[in-house]
C-alpha cells in the first residue's frame, strides 16, 4: 500500500518522501525522479529533452535551455541518491529528431551520468527509438523485482506497476487559493510518476483519463513543492 | 512642405536618474530603452513627476507658434452650402473649432483637438473628410476608389456608435460617401473585401489596423489615404495599445506620407505628450516635433457634491451599503442617472442594495465588462431609448460613448484619479453650456478625505499626471514580425520608420537589433537556433519571413490586450447526485457572461456569489465553462472579485496627505471624519505632509507595525512583501500583511515597540531604498505578479501563443506555460530582453517599483515613529482589512502546500 507515514513526515525534513507500494519501499524525490533503494534504481518518467527546439523548429521559439535544465535536475537527483540503475520510462526524448537536434555538451553530461552506472531507456510515444549516440540500454518494457515498468500505464485495473506518460499534476485549494503542481499518484498497488521534464505541464489527476486506472477512490496524491513533497488529501483537489 | 521656423525650448535637466535608486537587476542597467529620456512636458516640468527611468530632457520644437488665438477662419469658404444648411436645418451653428479643423486639413497639418463631453468633438473630427470627399468626384457604380480616411477608437463599441452617428450627417446631406466599420466581430469575408475594395471611410481598432498592415496588399489599400482620426487619444496614447497604434502610423506614414492624423481628446495634464505622438518624428533624435493644437475650454463648471447622510460612516469596506438609501433618492429625483463604481463585485453589490430597496420598480440596470455581450447590448439600447431611469456601471462606459440623456452621476467609492472623475462627470449633460451634475459616494473614511481631494482638483482643475512612458519592448517585437509579414524589410529602413513614431523615438540601435533577433530566433546568447529562424536575409540584404504559416501564427496572435483566461458562466439546471456521487449538472441553459479564471477556482459546488444582478450558486465546472443555478438564498458570499481596480492616483494622494496635515481644513469635513481625524491627533499623531508615520503596537497576541504611505494598493503591496521579508531576518517573525490604498499593516510575533527601543530593529535601516536591490531580485523570482508580467509579454512579443477559448482541452499537458519559461530563463539568461521587457512593466504596473522607489526616496530622514499601547483610530480601516484581502508571494504557496498536507496528516491522527 501506498500509505503516508505521517509520523515520519516533515517537508522540512528535504526533498525526499518514503512509502511503500506492493510491500516495496520507495523514496519520492523532489525533483519528480523516485529512488527504489533495495534495487538501488532511480527512476524518471517524460524528461521530453530538446522539447524547446521542437519548437523552435516549428517557429516558437522558446528557450534553449530546457535540456541542460533537465539533465542537470536529474544529476543533482543522482547525487542525492548514488542510484547503481537509472531507468528512464518513456518519452525521454520529445520527438525523433531530437538526437540530431541535442547540443554535443548535453550528450556529453549525459555519458558522465551514465558513466559506471546501468543506463536504461525504456521507449515512449515520443521517443521509439533512441539513438545509440545517447548510450544506455533500449527496451520498450521492464519487470524489476516483480514490478512492471513502462511507459503508458496499462488500462486494467492492475497492480505492481509504474508508469509515466500522462504527467499527473493536482490542483490543490485551501482558504480560497488554488496551485497547480506536478505530483506521483498511486494507489498503493501502481503508480503513475509525475513528469520530469523542465518544459512538461500536467494533466489534472481528477481527469477522467485517470478513471479506468484507479477508480475515483483511494487516490494517494503526494505534491512536488519546491521545498519538499507533500500528501495531499483528495478532498482538497480541484478539477480544472 | 515647408516647416515654420523653429522654436526651441529650454533644456531641462531632470535630477532622476536610474542610479540614484530605481536599480535594475545589473544587465538591465544598460538597456537603450531605459537610459534615454522619454518625452517630457513642454514647459516648467517643476513637480517631480514620476520619472523615475529617465536622466535627461530632448529638446522640443513646436513649429506653431500658438493657436491658441489665430484669426476666424472664413467660414463661407471653409464650409461648403451645402454644410451650412445642413447646420441651419439643425439649428445648429459650425463650431470655431470645427472650423478650424478644416482649415487645418486644407494646410495638410495634424491637429489634436482637446474638448470636454458635448463640444461636438467627434464631428469636428470627421467634418474635414467629408468636406473634402464632398469636393471629389462621385464614385461611378462599382468603382474601387482608396481608402480615404481611417477612423480608430479604443472601443469596438465607440467606433459601432460613431460610425451610427455618421449616418445622420451624410444620409441628411444625401452625401455619397460610404463609411463601414471594421473590428474583430466583422466576418473573414467582409475583412477580405474591404482590403480589396475598401470604403472611403473605415471605422475601425488598433488591432484592426495592426493586422490590415500585415497584409502585402497593404501598400495599395493604404496608398490614396488622405486622414487618420484618432479618436479618445487620451485614453490610448499612454499604453501598449498607444504603443502599437504609434507604430501602425509609422507604417502609414510610409504608405502614404501625406496623411495627416487628427486627435480627438478629452483634457489632459500635459497635450504635448499626445502633440508628439501624432507627429512623425525626425531620425535624428534630439527633437522631438508637436503636432498643432486647439484646446476648448471646459463650459460650465461642473456641479459635484460629496454625498451628505447623516448615518455613520463606514471604517472600512468597498460597498458603500450604508448610503444606498440616499442614492437611491437620488435617481428618483433624476431623469436618467449614471452610477460609476470601481470593480465589478461593487458593481454587483451595489445594483443588489439598490434593487432592494427599489419600492418605485425604477428601471434600473446593470451594465459591466463581464457580462454576456447581448446583455450589455439590451442595455445600452434601453438607455439610449431612454426606458432606464438609472445604470449601474464599471469603466466599460467611462469612454465617450453617447449613451442617451444622462443628467446625473454618481459615483460610488472614490475616483482614484483626479482626470478619471472630470471624464465621469463628463457624461451628464451633454451640452456644454449646462453644468454637469455628479454625487460622490465614499465607501469609508480613508475615501471621504480622497473624494474631498478630487473635488477640489476638480474646482482648480488640475489633472493627473500620465506617465511619460517609453514605448515597450514586447509591442515592437509583435509589429516587427507583422511587418516581415508584409513585405521583406531593411532593418535599417525600419529602425528609421520605428523611431518616427514619438514613444520609440530614443529607441537605440543595439536595442532595436535585439528585439529584431529576438523576433528571428527568440534572441538567445546559446545561439541554438540559427536554422530555424523565423526571419532570413535575402540578396539584397533585406529580411524575409522564412515560412507563410509564420503570417498566420502572427496573425492569431496580433494585439496587445492579454486577459486573464475568462471562463463562460452558464445558467444550468440544478445539480444532482449520479451515479458515482459524481455531482450531475444538466447542460443548456443561457450564458450569464464570463468571469475571471482564478476567481472560479476558488470556488467549492455550493457556494454563492453575486452575478448578473442575480444570487447564483456555483454548481460546478465542464470542460471550460461553469456552470451555476439561481438561488434562493438573500445574501451571497460576495465575491473578492477585484477586477479593475484602479490604484490611488500620486496627484490625489499628495492631496490627501496635505489635507490630512492640515488642521484647518478638517472643518470641512463630515463629522464623523472630522472626529477621527481629532481622536488620531489625540491617541496618536497626525504626520506632516512630508512625514510618513508608522505606528507600532501590540494587539492580541500580534505586533504590529502600520505605515501610511498613500502610495496606492500596489505599490504598498510590493512594499509588504519587501518588508517583511527584512522583518523575518531581523527576527521579529512576520505573519502576514495587508495593504490599502492608503496604508499597510504588518503583523507577526516580535515585539517590535522592544526591538526598537533596543536598537534592534532601526526603522530608518528598514525602509532603506536598497530593498529595490537584492530583496527584491530574490521575491521577483517566486513573484506571483512578476509571472504575469511575464506572461503577458511573452504573448504579446508572441513567444507563447494566446490561448483560444474551445481550444485548450488537455492543453496544459502539450503547451508550456509562462511559468516554467519564466524559471527556465530567469536560471539560465538573466539578461534576456523578454526579462527586461517584463521588469520595466513591472516598475510600473502591477508591482509599481518606480513609485515605490520615489516613496522610499522621499521619506528618507522623514520617518515619523510613534510606538503606542494600542491600535490608533488611523489603523482600523486597514486592520479590518485583514482577512478580506490576502497576498500570495513567494515562499506564501509553499505555505499553502505545507498547510494542506498537514490538513491530511490531522485527518489521519484522528481516525
Amino acid at each position: 500500500m501506498l500509505s503516508l507515514a505521517s509520523d515520519r513526515f516533515d517537508p522540512r525534513d528535504g526533498a525526499t518522501h518514503g512509502f511503500a507500494m506492493c510491500g516495496k519501499d520507495f523514496v519520492a524525490d523532489t525533483s519528480g525522479a523516485l529512488f527504489w533503494p533495495a534495487e538501488s534504481a532511480l527512476l524518471v518518467a517524460d524528461l521530453h529533452l530538446e522539447k524547446g527546439s521542437a519548437h523552435a523548429a516549428r517557429g516558437r521559439m522558446l528557450p534553449p535551455y530546457d535540456t541542460r535544465a533537465t539533465l542537470m535536475k536529474l544529476a543533482e537527483a543522482i547525487d542525492r541518491h548514488q542510484p547503481k540503475t537509472v531507468i528512464a520510462l518513456g518519452d525521454s526524448l520529445h520527438d525523433s529528431r531530437a538526437a540530431d537536434r541535442i547540443a554535443d555538451d548535453d550528450v556529453r553530461i549525459l555519458a558522465m551520468m551514465q558513466e559506471g552506472r546501468r543506463w536504461i531507456w525504456v521507449t515512449g510515444n515520443h521517443d521509439p527509438h533512441i539513438a545509440p549516440s545517447l548510450g544506455g540500454t533500449v527496451c520498450d518494457h521492464l519487470v524489476l523485482a516483480g514490478i512492471s515498468l513502462r511507459h503508458i500505464p496499462s488500462d486494467a485495473h492492475v497492480s505492481h506497476e509504474i508508469a509515466g506518460h500522462y504527467h499527473p499534476a493536482a490542483r490543490v485549494s485551501l482558504y480560497g487559493h488554488t496551485i497547480r503542481r506536478p505530483c506521483f499518484l498511486g494507489n498503493g498497488r501502481r503508480l503513475v510518476m509525475p513528469a520530469f521534464g523542465a518544459f512538461t505541464g500536467g494533466l489534472n489527476v481528477l481527469d477522467s483519463t485517470f478513471d479506468p486506472l484507479f477508480g475515483r477512490d483511494g487516490l494517494n496524491v503526494i505534491v512536488l513543492g519546491q521545498e519538499g513533497l507533500y500528501p495531499i488529501a483528495t478532498r482538497l483537489l480541484r478539477p480544472e | 512642405m515647408g516647416r515654420p521656423p523653429a522654436r526651441r525650448l529650454t533644456t531641462v535637466e531632470d535630477e532622476t536618474s536610474l542610479s540614484c535608486g530605481l536599480r535594475a537587476p545589473p544587465l538591465l542597467r544598460h538597456h537603450g530603452l531605459m537610459a534615454k529620456p522619454p518625452m517630457p512636458p513642454p514647459t516648467k516640468p517643476k513637480s517631480p513627476k514620476r520619472r523615475a527611468l529617465t536622466h535627461a530632457q530632448p529638446r522640443l520644437r513646436d513649429p506653431v507658434a500658438s493657436v491658441a488665438s489665430p484669426s476666424a477662419p472664413d467660414d463661407e469658404a471653409l464650409l461648403p452650402p451645402l454644410f451650412h444648411a445642413w447646420f441651419t436645418q439643425r439649428g445648429w451653428q459650425p463650431r470655431q473649432h470645427q472650423l478650424k479643423l478644416i482649415a487645418q486639413s486644407r494646410k495638410r497639418r495634424s491637429t489634436l483637438l482637446i474638448a470636454p463631453t458635448g463640444a461636438g468633438k467627434t464631428l469636428a473630427g470627421f467634418l474635414p473628410s467629408l468636406v473634402d470627399l464632398h469636393a471629389q468626384k462621385p464614385r461611378r457604380v462599382g468603382e474601387a476608389r482608396p481608402l480615404h480616411t481611417l477612423y480608430i477608437s479604443p472601443l469596438k463599441a465607440l467606433a459601432a456608435d460613431v460610425g451610427r452617428n455618421l449616418m445622420a450627417p451624410i444620409g441628411d446631406m444625401g452625401l455619397r460617401i460610404k463609411t463601414e466599420l471594421r473590428t474583430g466581430d466583422t466576418s473573414a469575408a467582409v475583412r477580405q473585401r474591404q482590403r480589396l475594395k475598401p470604403p472611403d471611410i473605415l471605422l475601425t481598432t488598433p488591432e484592426q489596423l495592426a493586422l490590415m498592415l500585415s497584409h502585402a496588399d497593404a501598400a495599395h489599400l493604404f496608398s490614396g489615404l488622405h486622414t487618420v482620426i484618432l479618436d479618445e487619444l487620451h485614453a490610448l496614447a499612454a499604453s501598449k495599445r498607444g504603443d502599437l497604434l504609434a507604430l501602425g502610423l509609422a507604417r502609414l506614414s510610409r504608405l502614404a506620407p501625406t496623411h495627416i492624423r487628427i486627435g480627438l481628446s478629452a483634457t489632459v495634464a500635459q497635450p504635448s505628450e499626445l502633440r508628439a505622438y501624432l507627429q512623425p518624428q525626425p531620425a535624428s533624435g534630439d527633437l522631438t516635433l508637436l503636432a498643432d493644437h486647439i484646446e476648448i475650454a471646459g463650459g460650465a463648471a461642473p456641479e459635484i457634491t460629496i454625498l451628505e447622510t447623516d448615518l455613520p460612516l463606514p471604517w472600512a469596506g468597498h460597498s458603500a451599503r450604508y448610503a444606498m438609501p440616499e442614492v437611491y433618492q437620488a435617481i428618483k429625483r433624476a431623469r436618467l442617472a449614471l452610477v460609476f463604481v470601481n470593480t465589478r463585485s461593487q458593481a454587483e453589490a451595489v445594483f443588489q442594495a439598490l434593487w432592494h430597496i427599489n419600492e418605485d420598480g425604477l428601471p434600473i440596470a446593470l451594465h459591466h465588462g463581464s457580462l454576456d455581450a447581448a446583455k450589455r447590448r439590451k442595455v445600452e439600447a434601453a438607455m439610449v431609448a431612454g426606458t432606464l431611469r438609472a445604470v449601474v456601471a464599471t469603466s466599460t462606459l467611462d469612454l465617450g460613448i453617447d449613451w442617451g440623456d444622462v443628467d446625473l452621476v454618481v459615483n460610488v467609492g472614490a475616483p482614484k484619479g483626479a482626470s478619471r472623475l472630470i471624464q465621469r462627470v463628463g457624461r451628464a449633460n451633454h451640452r456644454l453650456d449646462e453644468p454637469s451634475r455628479a454625487v460622490l459616494v465614499p465607501a469609508n473614511r480613508f475615501e471621504v478625505l480622497e473624494c474631498r481631494a478630487a473635488l477640489d482638483a476638480a474646482a482648480c482643475g488640475t489633472q493627473d499626471a500620465v506617465q511619460s512612458r517609453l514605448g515597450a519592448i514586447d509591442v515592437l517585437a509583435q509589429h516587427i514580425w507583422g511587418m516581415a509579414c508584409a513585405a521583406p524589410f531593411a532593418p535599417d529602413t525600419m529602425f528609421d520608420e520605428v523611431r518616427s513614431a514619438a514613444p520609440y523615438a530614443m529607441l537605440s540601435r543595439p536595442t532595436f537589433d535585439r528585439i529584431v533577433d529576438f523576433v528571428s530566433t527568440g534572441g538567445y546568447a546559446l545561439r541554438a537556433y540559427e536554422r530555424f529562424a523565423r526571419l532570413r536575409p535575402t540578396d539584397d540584404g533585406k529580411l524575409r519571413l522564412s515560412h507563410p504559416r509564420l503570417a498566420q501564427l502572427y496573425r492569431l496572435n496580433v494585439g496587445t490586450i492579454v486577459e486573464a483566461p475568462m471562463i463562460k458562466v452558464r445558467l444550468g439546471g440544478r445539480a444532482r447526485p449520479g451515479r458515482s456521487g459524481q455531482p450531475r449538472i444538466l447542460s443548456g441553459g443561457r450564458v450569464l457572461g464570463e468571469m475571471e479564471e482564478w476567481f472560479l477556482e476558488q470556488l467549492t459546488p455550493g457556494d454563492t456569489f453575486i452575478f448578473a444582478g442575480e444570487i447564483c450558486r456555483f454548481e460546478g465546472m465542464r470542460e471550460t465553462e461553469a456552470y451555476v443555478t439561481r438561488s434562493k438564498s438573500v445574501d451571497a458570499k460576495i465575491p473578492s472579485y477585484a477586477g479593475g481596480r484602479f490604484p490611488l492616483s500620486t496627484h490625489l494622494a499628495s492631496r490627501v496627505r496635505s489635507m490630512l496635515a492640515d488642521h484647518s481644513a478638517w472643518s470641512g469635513l463630515p463629522l464623523p471624519v472630522a472626529e477621527w481625524l481629532e481622536m488620531q491627533a489625540l491617541r496618536s499623531v497626525i504626520p506632516d505632509p512630508g512625514e510618513v508615520l508608522i505606528e507600532t503596537f501590540r494587539r492580541g497576541h500580534h505586533h504590529f507595525l502600520v505605515a501610511y504611505p498613500f502610495e496606492g494598493r500596489l505599490a504598498h503591496q510590493t512594499l509588504g512583501m519587501l518588508l517583511t521579508r527584512r522583518l523575518d531576518r531581523a527576527g521579529a517573525a512576520p505573519l502576514g500583511f495587508v495593504a490599502s490604498d492608503y496604508a499597510l499593516a504588518v503583523w507577526g510575533l516580535g515585539d517590535l515597540n522592544a526591538m526598537i527601543r533596543d536598537g534592534r530593529l532601526d526603522l530608518r535601516r528598514l525602509f532603506e531604498e536598497d530593498m529595490l536591490g537584492d530583496d527584491l531580485d530574490a521575491w521577483l523570482a517566486e513573484s506571483a505578479m512578476m509571472k504575469r508580467t511575464f506572461r503577458m509579454c511573452a504573448v504579446i512579443a508572441g513567444l507563447i501563443e494566446r490561448r483560444h477559448p474551445g481550444k485548450e482541452k488537455n492543453g496544459r499537458q502539450v503547451t508550456v506555460s509562462s511559468d516554467l519559461i519564466y524559471n527556465v530563463l530567469r536560471q539560465h539568461e538573466p539578461g534576456h530582453i523578454l526579462l527586461e521587457a517584463a521588469w520595466v512593466d513591472a516598475s510600473t504596473g502591477l508591482l509599481d517599483i518606480g513609485r515605490l522607489g520615489d516613496f522610499l526616496r522621499r521619506i528618507k530622514g522623514h520617518i515619523r515613529h510613534q510606538p503606542l499601547a494600542h491600535v490608533s483610530p488611523l489603523a482600523v480601516p486597514v486592520l479590518l482589512d485583514i482577512g478580506k484581502e490576502m497576498v500570495f508571494g513567494g515562499s506564501a504557496r509553499e505555505d499553502l502546500l505545507r498547510l494542506a498536507a498537514e490538513d491530511l496528516i490531522r485527518e489521519a491522527n484522528e481516525e
